[in-house]
């Protein structure tokens, strides 16, 4: 039973992850008829509070109160997995990665997020405040734009063999080795 | 069962461009029985977590190559799904309520490709979709609420300039 109560407590495998995301998608379906895809979450708050008589805006949001329950169940499950489903171990980065963040003065390698770049002191630093508030921004103009983000085009879409998930699903893989590889390394240095 | 489920042939359902609905069952859930959502968000949620899903770190790796974990849970993923979904199909299974399944295709617009693009340049910055990024909150990331406040804007102006934006 410890032992057991252990191995939960360390990281899980991509396997057992990939799993159970993957099996959202039938349950989903088959407790309810829904579809699986959270950025629509983002446009149903924004129909709820600040529908400003846009068209884009103006339907029944209370029809996919669904989808913002889900939503509220991932808090409470990371909240839950955070306080009592984890060890105090660092997280595991690759030699690599750490070197060349180091060399940027990110050296916070405890927990799932650097606090040099996500914490509220650090929004008023240039780096911090693109990534959050631009990246933010982007994030949430982007998957309304390509109507869809990674749970609906590249897990319901791909599981549904739809080639625009697939289009999608490259290009926001295209967008973010781009980023990563080619503009970050430049944000990075505005601390 | 009741009979009304006759009564509601395919066509029935609207599907229009402006149309945000991922909701396809014509049953009205009450509020209690919309908890059972929320208990597979809380699975999702401690998933996002335990397998560092929610993590800039893993984002980072996966765009650089570094580490196959990432690829490894989407691959996965993506794979149970299309097996899921096969078994539905073929099975003609239904919905516990004795509905048809009914998954409507996504339409192609050069939207997505732009969207797209956009998209993944600020999830390599922000280490997070918009599922992580509710789940970066629940950890305890504070600052996530300005993540999802700048993602809400970013919805937001969307929705504004939706019909001057090429698609």
């Amino acid at each position: 039973m410890f032992e057991i109560i252990e191995s939960l407590k360390a990281p899980w495998a991509w396997y057992v992850a990939g799993a159970v995301i993957g099996l959202i998608v039938p349950a989903l379906l088959i407790i309810g008829n829904k579809t699986f895809g959270l950025s629509s979450n983002l446009r149903h708050i924004c129909a709820a509070c600040f529908p400003a008589n846009i068209k884009f805006f103006k339907y029944n949001w209370k029809n996919e109160l669904w989808n913002l329950f889900f939503v509220a169940g991932i808090m409470i499950g990371a909240f839950i997995a955070t306080h009592y489903l984890s060890n105090s171990n660092a997280i595991i980065i690759n030699e690599n990665l750490k070197s060349t963040l180091t060399n940027l003065g990110i050296t916070d390698f405890q927990h799932l997020m650097p606090s040099e770049l996500f914490s509220f002191n650090s929004l008023s630093s240039i780096r911090g405040f693109v990534l959050m508030v631009v990246g933010g921004f982007l994030v949430g103009f982007g998957t309304r734009y390509a109507n869809g983000c990674t749970s609906g085009h590249a897990i319901m879409g791909l599981s549904n063999l739809q080639w625009p998930s697939l289009v999608a699903t490259i290009c926001f893989m295209l967008g973010g080795f781009i980023m990563t590889n080619f503009i970050l390394p430049f944000i990075l240095q505005f601390n | 069962m009741p009979m009304s489920n006759h009564t509601q042939p395919m066509n029935d359902i609207k599907l229009d461009e402006t149309s945000a609905c991922i909701n396809h069952s014509e049953k009205k859930e009450s509020i209690f029985s919309l908890v059972k959502y929320a208990f597979i968000g809380m699975l999702f949620g401690i998933v996002f977590v335990k397998a560092e899903i929610i993590s800039w770190f893993r984002i980072q790796e996966m765009f650089k190559f570094q580490s196959f974990h990432m690829f490894g849970v989407i691959g996965t993923a993506v794979t149970v799904g299309i097996i899921s979904l096969a078994i539905i199909k073929k099975y003609n299974i239904k919905t516990i309520q004795g509905e048809k399944i009914i998954i409507v295709p996504k339409p192609f617009t050069k939207g997505q490709i732009y969207g797209s693009l956009l998209f993944g340049l600020g999830w390599a910055m922000t280490g997070a979709c918009p599922g992580p990024i509710f789940a970066q909150i629940g950890s305890g990331l504070i600052c996530g609420f300005v993540i999802l406040a700048s993602a809400l804007l970013g919805t937001w102006t969307y929705g504004f300039f939706q019909e001057k934006l090429p698609h």
